[in-house]
């Protein structure tokens, strides 16, 4: 029981930063990805820098989970930025091998893609460390609604994510039990070459989509029992409420904006 | 009679080809506040028996009313709203994210507007002791918390009928206990009438009535007392064994006399001193 | 095989934010030949201990000695596999790991993957499949088409084609009916007295520790709080009984007995069989004493 990860490692808190609004801080990650491509110059990049570090000061949560944001995608991380720095060519130059260059402006653009990185990690991971998988699914639902008017099924959408979301912790126990019965009957994951390790998925997979489908049916009798039948005339119970620190939040993001679009060479 | 169910002559087959029927010519009826068990080995046709009542499975013949409904296409999502139904599998009834979010989902179901929601979900937590889990996820609950949350969002509809189909047997002794506890106490507040499919011998002589299903049919029909005294045979009725049949079947072949009537544990201790005394 | 935990730690996600303990100082030991009971609620840890007693997971301290084999943290996992042939599980709710064709051949599985032949492993399932309730019949049909029950008892037919010496059990009549419960333990005890199987058993029904159990392990919030004979255990029904794990219906109603009749059971009775021979033993001396009073 203890050792079960909540989807998307959500650390209860009740910072300031947990405390807004979910639709705020979904906005604000999407907002915050497409303001970074303003950045161009050490200036722009330290204000970034500056703005992301004060927000996981305020989200209360330890650096060592954003650290651990940033170790599986270490490689991909790494790669991009040298190959960055080794195929920009520029002025300064400090070493040539046939078309592998050394310049100053590889460097600092390596840098500059480096900090593109780290910064994208920090603020997707501050969004999932301080914003229940379900409020997310709300935010999401309520910032998709406008799609009902041209018949997208806003309300099923929803439901399915927050059915989902809700089944995540129940089916990644129910994929460790059914590891341990299979390792338990000699089956090693893991292990062996490419086609012995693709032989050994079919026995976990089977039996997980067998349950799957089982838990699938049983909870739509039980949904049907409880009087579902579709989401027309449905009230909801979770309610958002819009703060004032949500406008302030946004109004940041504003000021952050303009500052960049100032100081961007 | 004030009769809250009435099945009659209830026919069902799982597919056209079977021979074998599921439910066989069944017919009784319920009273209100009445407390059933059906018991029966599993493959006896209970759950199937069950899932009639609210519609879940429509029977090839036969006539289900309950309350003044009789069960057809326009008054299925009534008589859904009057019966609520606890399943066996706690973690495959949880539609909702948090306690309270599952609680809501039958009232959001039914379009009840969010102010009257937000005090009916407290209150139906409130009444099987929830109230203080209302923020957690279903996976850190244990398996009797999660039923009772069943229960709670069935209390929040404020049904007229609770059918619990085998609600108990995944629990460890403890969950069971404490759900067992939790039906007896919101059926008596709320008037409830109960129908519980089990093995659990604790959860059937809770019963007014024991109703014994074999093969799709009815069998046997009686008090818990009446029913407890087949002795041995109760376990091909699917039901576990009294502590006191198990003791007077080992004294029985010791050689030693025991009355053929159901004792309950203080009888079995009160047989004993006259049956020592007597001497 | 003897399987004995020294001072057994178990962390998850070690050195990791994420990290809970899980066990701590565990000291139990289990007998070759012997019929081992280990109780406690949920998540006391007994889900964990039992994922030790193959090497699925290895301690983070102590050390635990399987048979020959010793694992520890820093074991090498050469051969651990094999360990695992020689310690069958039957996980709850078994019959989730099915997931072959037929039931021949998800019975043969598990011996395959351990360098049976073919032929020899589906030998192997042609003979379970009697000792577990159902004919030879079955073979080639479709593990899915069978009731819950029966795909019970082919899962456990599928453990049982290990042939292992200890045999693992956790809750192993769950969701079952009185009839299927006791047509499985006694299928086990069967194993356990003639084929001289170890046998543990992880369970909340006190009634099948003091009717089967020799060797009684009791854990609660991670670790070992009682470890003996049922028999001896079962004699601390206050402490039990606060622990909220209950005693066997047999010891209570025998408490009950001595507390109104004023009797003292030695020794304590676990079974009804037990119970009824000392009630008779009892009542002849009753017999007696209320000769004399007349």
């Amino acid at each position: 029981m203890m050792d079960k990860l909540i989807f998307g490692r959500y650390i209860p808190g009740n910072s300031l930063i947990h405390r807004l609004d979910p639709r705020t801080k979904l906005m604000s990650a999407i907002f915050f990805i497409i303001i970074i491509f303003f950045a161009n110059n050490i200036i722009t990049y330290l204000s970034l820098a500056l703005f992301v570090g004060l927000a996981v000061v305020l989200s209360k949560v330890s650096i060592r989970f954003f650290i651990n944001g940033i170790k599986p995608l270490i490689w991909l991380i790494l790669f991009t930025v040298i190959l960055q720095i080794l195929f920009t060519s520029g002025e300064t130059i400090f070493f040539r091998l046939g078309p592998i260059i050394l310049s100053q402006e590889g460097l600092i653009n390596g840098g500059f893609i480096f900090m593109r990185f780290v910064l994208i990690i920090f603020m997707s991971t501050l969004l999932t460390l301080t914003t229940m998988p379900l409020s997310l699914s709300d935010a999401i639902e309520y910032l998709l609604r406008p799609l009902a008017v041209i018949k997208v099924p806003v309300h099923e959408i929803a439901l399915m994510l927050s059915i989902a979301l809700r089944f995540v912790p129940t089916l990644m126990d129910e994929t460790e039990k059914i590891m341990n019965a299979q390792r338990a009957r000699g089956i090693d994951f893991g292990e062996g070459n490419i086609y012995e390790q693709m032989k050994s998925v079919v026995p976990l997979l089977i039996p997980l989509f067998v349950s799957s489908f089982n838990r699938a049916e049983e909870l739509a009798t039980a949904m049907e029992a409880r009087g579902y039948k579709g989401g027309e005339g449905r009230t909801k119970y979770r309610q958002l409420s819009w703060q004032t620190r949500d406008t302030l939040t946004m109004v940041s993001f504003g000021v952050l904006t303009a500052l960049l679009l100032l100081l961007r060479t | 009679m004030n009769e809250i169910i009435t099945l009659n002559n209830i026919s069902y087959k799982y597919t056209d080809e079977e021979n074998q029927y599921a439910l066989d010519n069944i017919s009784f009826s319920i009273e209100k506040g009445e407390w059933i068990a059906i018991i029966g080995p599993n493959g006896s046709g209970k759950s199937t028996l069950a899932k009639t009542i609210n519609g879940l499975v429509e029977p090839e013949s036969g006539e289900v009313k309950v309350g003044e409904f009789d069960l057809n296409e326009q008054n299925i999502w009534s008589i859904r709203e009057m019966v609520g139904m606890v399943f066996q599998n706690p973690d495959n009834q949880f539609v909702g994210s948090t306690v309270q979010d599952d609680v809501a989902f039958g009232l959001e179901n039914l379009g009840i507007p969010r102010d009257q929601m937000v005090e009916r979900v407290h209150d139906a937590l409130e009444k099987v002791n929830m109230l203080e889990f209302a923020e957690r996820e279903p996976a850190r609950l244990s398996g009797g918390q999660k039923q009772r949350v069943a229960i709670a969002g069935i209390v929040a509809l404020q049904p007229e009928i609770m059918i619990l189909d085998e609600a108990t047997s995944m629990l460890d002794p403890k969950g069971r206990e404490e759900v067992l506890r939790t039906v007896k106490e919101v059926k008596e507040r709320e008037n409830l009438s109960v129908i519980s499919i089990t093995h659990d011998i604790d959860e059937a002589a809770a019963a007014n009535r024991i109703i014994v299903m074999r093969a799709g049919k009815v069998v046997k029909e009686g008090t818990p007392e009446e029913i407890f005294s087949y002795g041995e045979q109760l376990i091909e009725m699917g039901l576990d064994l009294p502590f006191p049949e198990k003791l007077k079947s080992s004294m029985k072949e010791l050689g030693i006399r025991v009355p053929s009537e159901y004792l309950t544990e203080e009888g079995m201790v009160e047989w004993l001193w006259t049956y020592g005394s007597k001497k | 095989m003897d399987i004995r935990f020294e001072e057994v730690g178990y962390t998850y996600q070690k050195g990791t934010p994420f990290q809970s303990r899980a066990l701590y100082d565990i000291n139990l030991s289990i007998k070759d030949g012997g019929y081992t009971a280990l109780v406690g609620h949920t998540g006391s840890g007994k889900s964990t201990v039992l994922q030790h007693l193959n090497a699925l997971k290895k301690p983070t301290e102590g050390s635990i000695t399987i048979g020959d084999r010793v694992v520890t943290a820093t074991a090498d996992n050469k051969g651990l596999k094999s360990l695992r042939k020689k310690i069958g599980i039957v996980f709850q709710f078994p019959e989730a790991q099915l997931f072959e064709e037929t039931i021949g051949k998800d019975i043969a599985f598990g011996p395959k993957n351990f360098g049976v032949s073919e032929e020899e492993a589906m030998k192997r399932a042609k003979a379970l499949l009697p000792q577990v309730g159902l004919d030879e019949s079955f073979l080639d049909r479709s593990p899915f088409d069978l009731s819950g029950g029966q795909m019970r008892r082919v899962a456990i037919a599928g453990v049982l084609a290990l042939e292992p010496e200890v045999l693992v059990l956790d809750e192993p009549t769950a969701g079952l009916d009185p009839q299927g419960r006791k047509e499985i333990m006694d299928m086990f005890y069967n194993l356990y007295k003639t084929q001289g199987l170890t046998i543990v058993l992880v369970t909340h029904q006190m009634d099948d520790v003091a009717n089967y159990a020799d060797h009684m392990v009791v854990l609660e919030k991670g670790t070992v709080v009682k470890e003996g004979s049922p028999r001896e255990l079962f004699k601390e029904s206050d402490w039990l009984t606060s622990m909220q794990l209950g005693v066997p219906s047999t010891v209570h109603f025998a408490q009950e007995l001595e507390r109104k009749f004023e009797w003292a059971f030695d020794p304590l009775p676990l079974t009804t069989d037990e119970l009824a021979e000392q009630i008779k033993d009892r009542l002849g001396v009753t017999d007696q004493e209320a000769g004399d009073r007349v």
